[in-house]
């Protein structure tokens, strides 16, 4: 019966995580409306429930009961098929989280490469439902995002190996360990290179394009290609494409708030915990959509010249002054 | 016969699931009406390959597998055919008719040598080699036994760079 204790586990994980995926995406959406409309000099929603809390709730129940209507001219295996991969992707990385120094579903020692390469999967989603979707739009939408995904997909990789480089490990909760208190953390130039604060930039940068946040939204720049690749998705099937792209940021905001800002740990050495993750990310979060509702949207050129002209050559000068450093010091 | 309801059966079943997938996935990307449906079917064959290295204790080689071939190989395939041709879904035209008897003969062919040679050699221990793919060891690996072929790649690498700069220079250029 020893193996009884597991099988509770894996399934408490599994709902833990599904629920979590739900109620980040319902929380995200109301935290977003509410931001951009304080920031535009509005309230955002405050009708259903105290400051329209329940908002999100409202919505998804009008999503869940619209008809799933599948374009005649669409490739109907294909276009099913990509809201869900996009949703298997979003919930596959956050095995590997840790949200306390026990509380994580899966701790393999390669859970940085897992995150990654279940992530680079998303993209073939977004491809699929493009072209499943028979569409212009959709098609130019998704050759941009994978263009683009592509093109951070360097700088990030490159900044993730320095930080592997100075943590020594791949497992994220030994990362988390190692940043016991404010003055640890992976952000800070004294710990391992001087250039760390410019790398933490660079991921959170290329975090911002890879999960395609404005401005950096290329994929769905509504003013030009009417909604990108879910052009012609309607009730839930553009609702999965939603829950997993605030997954997505979810988690990009989580890894770096576990690679460079101590995770779960507290900045001052007080009851570490899930909370401390989730307050970080959340602020991390609330930065990206300040981000989108501040700054307009790059153009094509603009955003692929940041990364293979800025980007990429600042990483790997970073990755080289690291490896310098940690072999004088 | 193990009952199936012990690890050792949870795990036969979960390798015949991959083995499934693969087939499956397999015969999607041969049989499919159009380019994208073949490489779909081609990324879900590589995640079941994935899926068997993670079987046999390597979830390194089942990561790389996943993040290289279904993330970036799948990926610039199928960017390739959006760009040649964004146009609607094309069924792909019937090939000669030799073609489907010939590549079967060449895939029994492939298939009776492989599992001979699998067949034949003495293969060293299991037990000895749980852990082999483990990311200590291949990273060692790579810098001691294999060094010189690990060299060698990235200097196929630079080449390819240098040859898509090179393209890329010249089509500018018009």
């Amino acid at each position: 019966m020893s193996e009884l204790p597991e099988i509770f586990r894996v399934l408490a994980f599994v709902g833990g995580i599904m629920a979590l995926v739900g109620l980040n995406a319902a929380f995200s959406v109301w935290l977003e409306r509410k931001v951009a409309g304080h920031i535009q000099r509005r309230i955002g929603p405050k009708e259903v429930g105290p400051f329209g809390i329940f908002q999100s709730l409202a919505d998804g129940i009008k999503l869940m009961s619209k008809q799933l209507v599948v374009p005649a001219k669409a490739d109907p295996v294909l276009y099913r098929l990509a809201p869900a991969l996009t949703m298997i992707t979003a919930v596959m990385v956050f095995v590997v989280i840790p949200f306390g120094p026990a509380l994580v579903a899966r701790d393999i020692n390669i859970g940085l490469l897992l995150i990654f390469a279940i992530a680079s999967v998303n993209v073939l989603a977004l491809l699929m439902g493009g072209w499943g979707s028979n569409n212009k739009y959709a098609v130019i939408s998704a050759t941009r995002a994978v263009s683009q995904n592509v093109a951070y997909e360097v700088p990030m990789l490159i900044t993730v190996v320095t930080m592997v480089m100075i943590a020594g490990s791949m497992n994220l909760n030994t990362i988390v360990g190692q940043q016991q208190n404010l003055l640890q953390w992976y952000i800070f130039p004294w710990n391992g290179s001087l250039l760390l604060p410019v790398s933490f930039l660079i991921f959170f940068v290329c975090a911002m394009a890879e999960t395609n946040r404005a401005p950096f939204d290329l994929g769905e720049a509504e003013s030009e290609l009417v909604a990108g690749f879910h052009t012609e998705y309607g009730g839930m099937g553009f609702g999965l494409f939603f829950l997993g792209e605030y997954g997505h940021v979810f988690v990009g905001c989580a890894l770096a708030s576990i690679l460079f800002l101590g995770g779960w740990q507290c900045p001052f050495g007080w009851l570490p915990g899930i909370h401390w993750l989730l307050l970080k990310t959340y602020l991390l979060v609330f930065v990206v959509m300040w981000v989108r509702w501040t700054y307009p949207r790059t153009t094509l050129y603009g955003l692929l010249n940041l990364s293979w002209k800025v980007l990429v050559p600042f990483s790997l000068a970073i990755l080289v002054l690291t490896a310098a450093m940690l072999k004088v010091f | 016969m193990t009952p199936l309801l012990t690890v050792e059966g949870l795990a036969g079943v979960v390798f015949f699931g991959f083995i499934l997938l693969i087939i499956f996935g397999a015969l999607v990307a041969t049989n499919a009406v159009n380019l994208i449906r073949a490489v779909c079917g081609l990324a879900l064959c590589l995640v079941g390959v994935a899926g068997i290295y993670y079987f046999l204790q390597s979830p390194f080689l089942a990561l790389m597998q996943i993040l290289i071939y279904a993330g970036a190989v799948c990926v610039a395939i199928v960017f390739a055919v959006m760009l040649a041709e964004p146009q609607g879904v094309q069924r792909l035209e019937r090939a000669h008719p030799l073609a489907g008897p010939g590549a079967f003969a060449v895939a029994a062919l492939m298939t009776w040598g492989l599992a001979a040679l699998a067949l034949r050699t003495s293969w060293p221990e299991a037990a000895a080699r749980v852990n082999a793919g483990a990311l200590e060891d291949v990273g060692r690996a790579m810098m001691t036994t294999f060094v010189v072929s690990f060299e060698l790649i990235s200097l196929i690498l630079l080449v390819a760079i240098l040859g898509s700069l090179v393209l890329a220079r010249r089509g500018r250029r018009r």
